[in-house]
C-alpha cells in the first residue's frame, strides 16, 4: 500500500516531517516498509513552450526547437517526433540534474548548438508501469494550464514523498488513503476530514437506459451502479494523471482514471463498463458456467469455472467479477455511455478464482480480503461527482442499489478492568473512550462496562480481545512498562530423551564428529540408488500431496539417503575427509487411516576419508559405553543392500537390534558415482534410550598387583576374535581383568589361510597378589579350549 | 706437615677449578677425601705428631677438608646446572608447528543455537515440550483460530499429506498439545523443524525452524510478555539492544505485536543490512493468547490468561553468526561446519 503524503493531507491536517508519521503510524500498527521520494535528485526543469520547430539541416531525425522558458528562449534540439508548436513541456536547462545522474550541458548535434534538453517522464524518473501509453515513446506534453517557467517538481508534485506499508490482512480498510487517513488522524489525535459528495447536475433517468440488475448468486453481497451518458473519453487532468503515477497506477483515460482514483481512493474497486454494450440493457451477476470463456482486459482469453463469479448481459460475461473486466465491454475512445459497478463480492470466491487464473488485480487484492459493503454506493458517487467535475460525462438521475447479504451490526461490551488484565497496563476510562472514538468505534460507559458499536469496515474485530488490542495499539505498546512474572516459583526443564540427544551430540562432538542437518524429504528415487528391493520396507513411505519437486516428494524412512548425499557432495568438492552425524525423525506410514504417521528418531553417522571400520565400531562402541549400555552383541549384517555384507555389523542388545554399521556397498557407491570408502552408521535411538543406564557406582580401586601373561596362537582366517576372547574369559576364573589384541600376523612363517593373533591377558585378584603357580593352571586350560573348539595352535 | 697440607689444599683446588664434567669431579674427590685419599693419607701420620702439635694439625685438617668438599659442592652444581642447560637445549622444539592429533567436532549452529535458546528460557523456569511434525489440519489451523479461508492453509503454502493431515506449518500446534494435555497454568517452550511451501532461494526454504514459548496463568499480561522477551533478546545479542513492540495480526493472538531488535550489525546506527532503520525487522512475533485459543483448549479464558511468542530460528541463527544464505545451514558442507 502507497501513501502519497501531499493526497494524505487531503483528509488529515498533519504537519509533521513524514519520518515522523511513518513512525507515529508503524507504533499504532501500520507496518512500514520503506518511503520514497518521488524527487530523486531533479533540479533546474520547468515547464517551457514550444515556439517554433523546424527541421535540422543536417539530420533527418532531429529537430531544432524554439522554447520559451519565461525567463529566456532557448534552442533546444530533440530527437523526439512529438513535439509541436505550441506544446508546453519539461524543459531541463542547462545545469539541470536528472533523476538518472545526468547534467545537462551545452551541447553540439551536427553544428546545431543546444541549450538544454526536452523531458520524458522516463527521464524525469517515472517507471515504465505507471507511465501513459501515449506519453510512453517521446517528450512529455503537458496537457493543462501550468505556467510558463514553472519548476517541474511543483507541477508533477514530484517533491511528494510516499510510505510505503504492510497491510496485515485482517486490515483491508487500509488499503486505502482515506483508511489510512484515519489511522493517522487517530495515531496523531487530528481531525479527519470527511469527504462531501454531492453531484451538482444529474439528468435524464437510469431505469430509461438500464433495466435492472440482477443478482443470481449468493456470493455478491451487494450491486451498485449509475450511469454516465455524453461522455467524452480523453486524458485526465493533470492532477489526476500525477495522483495516480505518484501512487504507483497507470493512468489510461479520464473515466478509468476516476475509478482507479476512487479505488486508491476508498479502498472500493469500481468498475466502468462501456453500457451501450451490455446486450439486453441489464446486468446480470451469477456463478460462470464451466467451460465458458472470457476474454479480460489484458486481452488474454480466461476459462471460467463454476466458482468464479462474472458481471453478464443477457447474453455473455462481460466482466471477471472482482478481478478484472471484459474486453467487450472496455471504455475506449468512442464510449459515449458508461455505467459505473461498484459491488461488494465474497472475498474466498475472489482469491480461488484470483490464484486459479493467476490473475491478480488491484481490485482482487483488495476483495479477497474482504471489502466493506457500505463503500460500495459512497465510492460510485464519489465517482460521478469527478467525472462530474472534470466535465468527462453527464450523470444520470438514479442508481440501482441491490443489498443481497447485509452484515449484522457488532456491539460488544468492553470492560476497563480486563483491559488492565490483558496489557498490564490502567488506563484511564476517558482514555479508553477517546481512543475508541478516534478510530471510529462508537463507544459509551454504561456502568462498569464500554459498550462499543463496531463500524462496517472494521470486520475483523468481533471480540472483546479486539477491542483491546485497539486501544492498546493507540496506547502504544511501546509505552506499557515491562513487569516481571510473579507467582509459584517454577523449575524449568528438558524432556529426559532431549537431555540424552544432547548429551549423544557431546560423546560424537569429542570424538569428532561434525553435526549435519537435512531435509526431512526426500526423492524415492534414492531407493533405486541404494539397491533396494521394489518390496523393501524402506521404501513405504509418507508422500505429500503436493510436493515442491520430485526430489521433495516423499518424507524420510532413513537419514542413510540424505548422509550418503551430503558426503558425496563433500567429495566432490575436494574435501579429503569428513566425520559427520545426524540425528533426526523418520516417517513411517501408519496402517490406521487419517491417523499420524509414527515419527522415529534416528542416529546417523557417516564417514570417509582416512578412518576405517573399526574406526565407526569404536565409535559407537565408545557411545554406548558411555551411555552406560553393557553386553552389546555384534553380527554380521547380510540382509540390508545397503552395506558390504563382509564389512558390516548388527549391534544387539538383548537380542534387540539397536543399529546397523559399515562399509557401504560397492554397489550402492558405484550409483552415487563415490571415489572413496564410506562407513555409515544407522542407530535406533529410542532403543538405545530405552537400554541406558547411567547410574554409575564406584567400585574399589585395585589393591593387588596384576601379572601380565601373552599368548600368541595361529587359527584359521575366518576364526573371529570376539569368539576367541569370549572363550578366554570363560575359563579365566574370575580372575582375568582384560585382554589386549596386540598383534595379528599373517604371512610366510605361517600356514596359508592362518592367522597369528597375540593376546596379552592381564590378570588380577581381588583379594590376594596373584602368583605364577595361579596362572599357569588357567593359561594351559584356556590354551586346550582354544585348540579343542578353533584348532587354536601355540605359535612357538 | 702444615706445609703438607697447605700442598694439597692448593692443588685440590686448582684441580677442581679445572674440571669439566660430574665423573672427574668424583675422582678428583675421591683422589683427596676418599679412603685412600691424599687428606687420609696425611692424617694417618697425625699419630707421629706430638701432643701440642696434634690439635693445631687437626683443625687444620679439617679446614682443608671443610674447603675442598666446599669447593666439590660448589662446581657439582654448577656443573649440574649446566647438564640441565644442555639438555634442554637439545629438546627444543619449533612451537610454531602444528600436528593435528586431537579431534574434537563441531555442532551445527542452528541446532547449537536452539539449544542456547532453550537453555535461557530453562533458565526462567520454562520447560521444553516437544511434538510431531507430522500434525493434523485441526491442530496446526482450527484449534489456532485460523480463518477457513486463510492463504497459509492453501496448497500452495503448505504441504499436505491429505486433506486432513500436513507438515506443521508453526510449532503452535505443540502449544495446542500441550494446553490440552496439562491445561493451566503453563510455562512451556518448543522448538524445532516447520515446512512451508516455499522454493529455495537466498532467504527461503521449505523446511526452517521454529522456537515458541507459552506461558497461562491467572493474571498474565502483555507487560510480562515484554518483560520476558527483553531479558531474552539481552541475554541472547547484548545487554545494549532495544526492542520495539509494533502492534500486527495473528490469528492465534490478540493483541499481537511483532518484535524489531536492535540491528546486531550497527547496534542501531543505521546500515546498509538494516536499510538504515536501526533495527532488525520481525524478529519475533507475540502476542496475548486469543481467548477463543484457550478456550479451544479447555482453559477457561476469563480466569487464565497468556502470552505466547515465536521466532524463526534460522534467521536469529543467520543474524547471530553473520551468515547470509539460508541454504548454507541445510548444506553440511564440512567447511562451513568446521566454523562453529
Amino acid at each position: 500500500m502507497f501513501l502519497p503524503i501531499k493526497w494524505l493531507k487531503n483528509y488529515v491536517d498533519i504537519k509533521l516531517p513524514t519520518k515522523e508519521i511513518a513512525d507515529g503510524l508503524t507504533y499504532s500498527g501500520s507496518h512500514v516498509e520503506s518511503i520514497k521520494k518521488l524527487n530523486n535528485g531533479i533540479s533546474n526543469v520547468v515547464v517551457g513552450k514550444i515556439i517554433k520547430v523546424k527541421a535540422h539541416p543536417n539530420a533527418d531525425k532531429l529537430k531544432i526547437c524554439t522554447v520559451d522558458v519565461s525567463d529566456e528562449i532557448l534552442t533546444i534540439v530533440t530527437g523526439a517526433d512529438n513535439v509541436r508548436e505550441g506544446d508546453l513541456v519539461p524543459v531541463a536547462k542547462v545545469g539541470a540534474k536528472l533523476p538518472d545522474g545526468k547534467e545537462i550541458t551545452e551541447a553540439d548535434f551536427r553544428g546545431e548548438k543546444s541549450y538544454g534538453m526536452l523531458c520524458s517522464l522516463k527521464e524525469l524518473g517515472y517507471e515504465d508501469n505507471v507511465i501513459p501509453k501515449e506519453a510512453k515513446d517521446g517528450i512529455f506534453i503537458i496537457d493543462d494550464n501550468v505556467n510558463i517557467g514553472e519548476n517541474i517538481v511543483d507541477v508533477l508534485s514530484l517533491d511528494d514523498e510516499i510510505i510505503e506499508f504492510e497491510i496485515t490482512p485482517n486490515r483491508p480498510d487500509c488499503l486505502s488513503i482515506y483508511g489510512m487517513a484515519r489511522e493517522t488522524s487517530a495515531t496523531f489525535n487530528l481531525e479527519l476530514k470527511k469527504i462531501n459528495v454531492e453531484i451538482i447536475n444529474q439528468v435524464d433517468d437510469i431505469s430509461n437506459l438500464i433495466t435492472g440488475i440482477d443478482i443470481k448468486t449468493n456470493n455478491c453481497h451487494r450491486y451498485y451502479a449509475k450511469v454516465i451518458k455524453d461522455v467524452n473519453i480523453k486524458p485526465s487532468p493533470l492532477w489526476l494523471q500525477t495522483a495516480l503515477m505518484n501512487a504507483g497506477i497507470r493512468p489510461i483515460n479520464n473515466i478509468v482514471d476516476v475509478t482507479n482514483y476512487v479505488m486508491l481512493e476508498l479502498g472500493e474497486p469500481l468498475h466502468a463498463f462501456d453500457a451501450s454494450k451490455i446486450e439486453g440493457n441489464k446486468i446480470i451477476v451469477r456463478q460462470a458456467n464451466d467451460l465458458e470463456e472470457l476474454v479480460t482486459l489484458d486481452g488474454v482469453k480466461r476459462e471460467l469455472k463454476q466458482d468464479d463469479i462474472v458481471i453478464a448481459d443477457i447474453k455473455k460475461p462481460i466482466g471477471l467479477a472482482g478481478i478484472m473486466g471484459g474486453l467487450n465491454t472496455e471504455i475506449t475512445s468512442s464510449t459515449k455511455l458508461v455505467l459505473i459497478e461498484g459491488a461488494n463480492f465474497e472475498a474466498k470466491n475472489i482469491r480461488l478464482s484470483s490464484k486459479r487464473l493467476g490473475l491478480r488485480t488491484e481490485a482482487s487484492t483488495r476483495f479477497e480480503k474482504g471489502v466493506d459493503e457500505s463503500l460500495c454506493s459512497f465510492a460510485v458517487e464519489r465517482a460521478c461527482q469527478l467525472i462530474e467535475m472534470i466535465g468527462a460525462g453527464k450523470i444520470i438521475n438514479g442508481s440501482y442499489d441491490i443489498i443481497k447479504n447485509k452484515n449484522p451490526q457488532t456491539i460488544i461490551s468492553l470492560r476497563p478492568n480486563r483491559i488492565e488484565k490483558l496489557l498490564g497496563v490502567k488506563i484511564p476510562e476517558n482514555e479508553i473512550l477517546n481512543y475508541l472514538n478516534r478510530l471510529e468505534f462508537e463507544a459509551k460507559l454504561e456502568g462498569d462496562k464500554i459498550n462499543v458499536k463496531v463500524p462496517t469496515f472494521r470486520k475483523d474485530v468481533s471480540v472483546e480481545a479486539d477491542l483491546i488490542e485497539e486501544v492498546g495499539r493507540l496506547f502504544g505498546f511501546h509505552n506499557i512498562k515491562p513487569l516481571p512474572l510473579y507467582g509459584n516459583l517454577t523449575r524449568g526443564s528438558r524432556p529426559k530423551d532431549k537431555e540424552i540427544q544432547n548429551y549423544i551430540k557431546d560423546i560424537f562432538w569429542g570424538i569428532g564428529f561434525n553435526e549435519a542437518m537435512t531435509y526431512s524429504f526426500l526423492s524415492p528415487k534414492v531407493f533405486d540408488k541404494l539397491n533396494l528391493p521394489q518390496d523393501h520396507v524402506l521404501r513405504n513411505c509418507v508422500r505429500l500431496m503436493n510436493p515442491l519437486g520430485e526430489d521433495y516428494s516423499v518424507m524420510r524412512t532413513s537419514l542413510i539417503p540424505n548422509m550418503l548425499d551430503l558426503l558425496n557432495k563433500n567429495n566432490n568438492r575436494g574435501i579429503e575427509r569428513a566425520m559427520i552425524y545426524e540425528i533426526g525423525n523418520i516417517f513411517v506410514p501408519n496402517s490406521i487411516p487419517d491417523s499420524l504417521p509414527d515419527e522415529m528418531m534416528r542416529i546417523c553417522l557417516g564417514i570417509y576419508g582416512d578412518k576405517d571400520f573399526y574406526f565407526m565400531k569404536d565409535a559407537i562402541e565408545t557411545l554406548l559405553e558411555r551411555l552406560g549400555i553393557k553386553d552389546v552383541k555384534f553380527s554380521r549384517e547380510n540382509e540390508s543392500p545397503i552395506f558390504h555384507p563382509g564389512k558390516s555389523a548388527r549391534i544387539l542388545k538383548d537380542g534387540r537390534i539397536l543399529g546397523v554399521f559399515g562399509e557401504v556397498h560397492p554397489e550402492v557407491l558405484k550409483n552415487y558415482n563415490f571415489d572413496n570408502r564410506v562407513y555409515i552408521g544407522d542407530l535406533d535411538f529410542n532403543g538405545i534410550f530405552e537400554n541406558i543406564n547411567m547410574d554409575w557406582k564406584y567400585t574399589d580401586l585395585p589393591k593387588y598387583p596384576s601379572i601380565d601373561r601373552d599368548i600368541a596362537i595361529v587359527v584359521d582366517e575366518d576364526v573371529a576374535v570376539g569368539d576367541i576372547e569370549e572363550i578366554i574369559y570363560a575359563n579365566g576364573e574370575g580372575l582375568i581383568e582384560s585382554i589386549d589384541l596386540f598383534d595379528i600376523y599373517r604371512g610366510n612363517q605361517i600356514d596359508n589361510g592362518k592367522k597369528s593373533l597375540a593376546f596379552s591377558i592381564r590378570y588380577r585378584s581381588n583379594d590376594r597378589t596373584l602368583k605364577d603357580e595361579d596362572i599357569i593352571q588357567i593359561q594351559k586350560r584356556i590354551l586346550n579350549k582354544l585348540e579343542e573348539r578353533f584348532h587354536a595352535k601355540l605359535r612357538g | 706437615m702444615e706445609k703438607k697440607l697447605n700442598n694439597l689444599l692448593k692443588s685440590a683446588i686448582e684441580e677442581i677449578e679445572q674440571v669439566n664434567d660430574l665423573d672427574e669431579l668424583e675422582k678428583i674427590r675421591i683422589k683427596y677425601l676418599g679412603k685412600k685419599g691424599q687428606l687420609t693419607l696425611i692424617l694417618r701420620e697425625m699419630g707421629n705428631l706430638s701432643a701440642e702439635l696434634r690439635p693445631i694439625i687437626g683443625q687444620k685438617a679439617n679446614e682443608v677438608r671443610f674447603e675442598i668438599e666446599q669447593s666439590l659442592a660448589d662446581v657439582k652444581k654448577k656443573l649440574e646446572r649446566k647438564e640441565m642447560e644442555e639438555k634442554i637445549k637439545s629438546e627444543t622444539i619449533d612451537i610454531t608447528e602444528r600436528r593435528k592429533v586431537t579431534s574434537l567436532g563441531h555442532k551445527h549452529p542452528l541446532l547449537q543455537t536452539i539449544k542456547e535458546l532453550e537453555d535461557l528460557f530453562i533458565s526462567m523456569g520454562f520447560n521444553v515440550v516437544t511434538g510431531p511434525e507430522i500434525e493434523t489440519v485441526e491442530n496446526n489451523f482450527d484449534m489456532l483460530n485460523s480463518p477457513e479461508n486463510h492463504p497459509s492453509r492453501d496448497l500452495s503454502d503448505t504441504f499436505y499429506i491429505n486433506d486432513k493431515i500436513l507438515l506443521r506449518t508453526h510449532t503452535s500446534p505443540v502449544q495446542i498439545r500441550a494446553m490440552k494435555k496439562y491445561n493451566a497454568p503453563l510455562k512451556i517452550i518448543s522448538a524445532g523443524r516447520t515446512f512451508r511451501f516455499d522454493d529455495v532461494d537466498d532467504t527461503h526454504s521449505p523446511m526452517f525452524h521454529q522456537l515458541e514459548g507459552l506461558v497461562v496463568d491467572e493474571n498474565i499480561s502483555m507487560a510480562n510478555l515484554k518483560y520476558t522477551l527483553d531479558i531474552f533478546i539481552k541475554e541472547l545479542f547484548g545487554s545494549d539492544m532495544k526492542t520495539r513492540y509494533r502492534p500486527h495480526y495473528f490469528p492465534f493472538t490478540e493483541p499481537s505485536a511483532e518484535v524489531d531488535v536492535t540491528c546486531i550489525e550497527c547496534r542501531g546506527e543505521g546500515c546498509p543490512r538494516c536499510n538504515f532503520t536501526g533495527w532488525s525487522m520481525e524478529l519475533l512475533g507475540c502476542g496475548m493468547v486469543h481467548p477463543k485459543v484457550l478456550e479451544n483448549c479447555g482453559i477457561d479464558s476469563e480466569k487464565y490468561t497468556g502470552f505466547a511468542f515465536g521466532m524463526g530460528v534460522d534467521r536469529i541463527t543467520m543474524v547471530k553468526y553473520g551468515i547470509k544464505d539460508i541454504r548454507l545451514l541445510f548444506d553440511n558442507d564440512n567447511r562451513f561446519l568446521e566454523q562453529f
